[in-house]
């Protein structure tokens, strides 16, 4: 059976991958779907902290916004940080960790110092202290996150190229006089990427929790964005009264890095039960 | 003696790791703005405080001067003073220690005690619908962000059911101090009215820490001992006749705990980046909430030394744990 057959008979990653399209299509069809999209960008406090009703389906928040409209529109800021930060990420960190892990020199070594001292910090105060310098808007995560990201991937590519150095069709290119260059595109580069698919999924999941930290946190695009972790840091004050206004927000991050988490799970049963060291082995 | 060389070696490359994360955190805090004295003053200083500050800290010199200095400054414990308090960063950052630590030892303990039997009898009873509700769990448990089950639990428990305080590390004066963690120094006075008080505020935090580091554990718990349990010598014990519930306790634990621990550092990695908020959301005295104040302030050397503080912290704490690694599992040597 090929992979992708064994995928779709993996119910927990088909709801994961609908969960990601759902995604998706709110984003894109937020302005139809939305109830009221006018309020992402203006104020109607007299509106202010109702209760979910038939009018406001998940109640309003403190400027009187309808917090399901609002909801909708922050699918797209989650969507645009998470593929943006995870592929810059992973297009800078990738390169490094081949080129650093088929050469044996210095600057192999070099490279790899470098990783380690971005990885010697948890990613959230690095990112922290980023996204503090450069002030709160979303390009600024973006790049926080880009930035603490990559040499994850470097070490991590740089470990599994090492460990295909010393495979029998490495050597094989190698002495039919391929270039270092085409043997890492050709001959490496296939041979992890089934690795690199599994653990960006997941990574996707990870890179949305972290932007919501730092919504939260107040380091996130300013107001009146909808950032969904903004939204969960606004409610505080609203609390126990308005629990409709931190309940949204939270469900709505949990339900999409579960749909990342579960799908990247599925994904490596199918690509490669030999990952499975760390995770799920049922 | 190749474990005293593999120590040896690790410890070597520890000063080139310090010194580059210095030169990172020099790198975000004096050459990214392009003006590090007025970041430092805030927004709003006027321009002769903005002059006097780049005076001060000699933000004027060339920059390889300045990482010099830096590293100096470094070397002997002085971070700079925080704009707010006015007190030398270096000590809001010792006074706060205790605080997290504490917080983050008990997390890991529960963490510990909780995950470990749990996911070694999902991997026994694998299927079943404890098993599944367990893998259920541990996928919703991860995907949370961590402010946010914060604010659930403090939401459920503290506010609607009034069963643990709302805030805080304590009411009133926490017990004179002998090591700074209140339980602890309560203990060690026979203070137990206090040591009561001190535990359920750290009820809910602890608990909020616990819970995905939880969750980790018992995946990977359970991995190992299913990887275990399918390996040749285990079917070759119960095959000799020896009772499985000795099998099961003597190696599998062995080797799940071994998981444990080289899940620690990335565990340790997850519980500092839940006390950020997880102490913000609780009111919690520690590094974390010191973070998030010093953000909210701009406090500009607060943050960058939070940052490099931290930063030596894991790079030990991982240092320790590589150690332990390999003296616990000679496989890895």
């Amino acid at each position: 059976m090929s992979a992708l057959r064994r995928l779709m008979r993996d119910r927990s990653a088909m709801l994961g991958l609908a969960i990601i399209v759902a995604l998706v299509a709110v984003a894109v069809f937020a302005t139809p779907l939305a109830t009221f999209p006018q309020d992402v960008t203006t104020y109607h406090p007299p509106n202010r902290l109702l209760p979910p009703g038939p009018k406001f389906w998940f109640g309003t928040d403190r400027m009187g916004g309808d917090i399901y409209s609002r909801l909708l529109f922050g699918a797209r800021i989650t969507i645009l940080i998470a593929v943006v930060a995870t592929s810059v990420a992973v297009l800078i960190g990738v390169p490094v960790g081949l080129v650093a892990g088929y050469y044996t020199n210095r600057v192999s070594d070099l490279l790899m110092r470098v990783s380690d001292v971005f990885l010697a910090v948890p990613q959230i105060v690095l990112a922290i202290a980023i996204a503090q310098t450069l002030g709160p808007a979303i390009q600024n995560v973006i790049l926080a996150l880009s930035v603490t990201y990559w040499p994850f991937w470097a070490r991590l590519v740089y470990a599994e190229t090492r460990s295909l150095r010393n495979e029998v069709f490495i050597e094989a290119a190698v002495a039919l006089g391929a270039s270092p260059l085409r043997v890492m595109a050709l001959h490496v580069l296939p041979s992890i990427a089934s690795s690199v698919i599994v653990r960006t999924t997941i990574g996707m999941g990870g890179t949305i929790l972290v932007a919501a930290a730092l919504g939260f946190l107040g380091l996130g695009p300013p107001p009146p964005t909808p950032e969904w972790g903004r939204m969960i840091a606004e409610s505080r004050a609203f609390l126990p009264q308005a629990w409709w206004y931190a309940a949204a927000p939270g469900i709505a991050i949990l339900l999409v890095v579960m749909g990342f988490n579960l799908l990247g799970d599925g994904l490596r049963d199918v690509l490669d039960p030999r990952l499975r060291r760390g995770g799920d082995a049922g | 003696m190749r474990l005293i060389a593999m120590i040896a070696r690790r410890c070597l490359w520890m000063p080139p790791t310090l010194l580059g994360l210095v030169l990172l955190v020099f790198a975000i805090s004096h050459v990214i703005p392009s003006d590090p004295a007025r970041v430092m003053a805030g927004e709003n200083a006027p321009p002769e405080q903005v002059a006097a500050l780049r005076e001060k800290y000699g933000l004027d010199r060339p920059l390889p001067v300045q990482f010099v200095r830096y590293v100096a400054d470094v070397a002997r414990g002085n971070m700079g003073i925080s704009l707010f308090t006015q007190r030398p960063v270096a000590d809001d950052l010792l006074a706060r220690l205790p605080a997290t630590l504490e917080l983050a030892l008990y997390a890991i303990v529960i963490a510990v005690l909780a995950g470990v039997p749990l996911g070694v009898i999902a991997a026994l009873r694998r299927n079943s619908l404890l098993d599944h509700v367990v893998r259920v769990v541990t996928v919703a448990g991860l995907a949370m962000a961590a402010f946010w089950l914060a604010i659930l639990l403090q939401l459920l428990f503290s506010m609607w059911l009034g069963l643990t305080p709302v805030q805080g590390r304590i009411d009133g004066w926490g017990p004179d101090p002998i090591t700074g963690f209140y339980t602890l120094d309560a203990a060690l006075r026979g203070d137990w009215a206090t040591l009561g008080q001190a535990l359920r505020y750290l009820a809910l935090p602890t608990l909020t820490l616990a819970l995905p580091a939880m969750a980790t554990i018992v995946r990977f718990t359970r991995a190992g001992v299913l990887n275990v349990m399918s390996s040749n010598f285990v079917f070759y014990q119960a095959a000799m006749g020896i009772p499985r519930r000795r099998v099961v306790w003597k190696y599998i634990l062995r080797s799940a705990l071994i998981g444990t621990l080289t899940q620690i550092g990335l565990i340790f990695g997850n519980l500092i980046a839940g006390a950020v908020v997880v102490e913000t959301v609780f009111d919690w005295p520690g590094l974390g909430s010191f973070a998030v104040s010093s953000i909210l302030q701009s406090d500009y050397n607060a943050i960058m030394s939070f940052t490099l503080f931290i930063g030596v912290v894991f790079i030990l704490v991982n240092l320790m744990v590589d150690v332990a690694q390999a003296v616990l599992d000679p496989r890895g040597r």
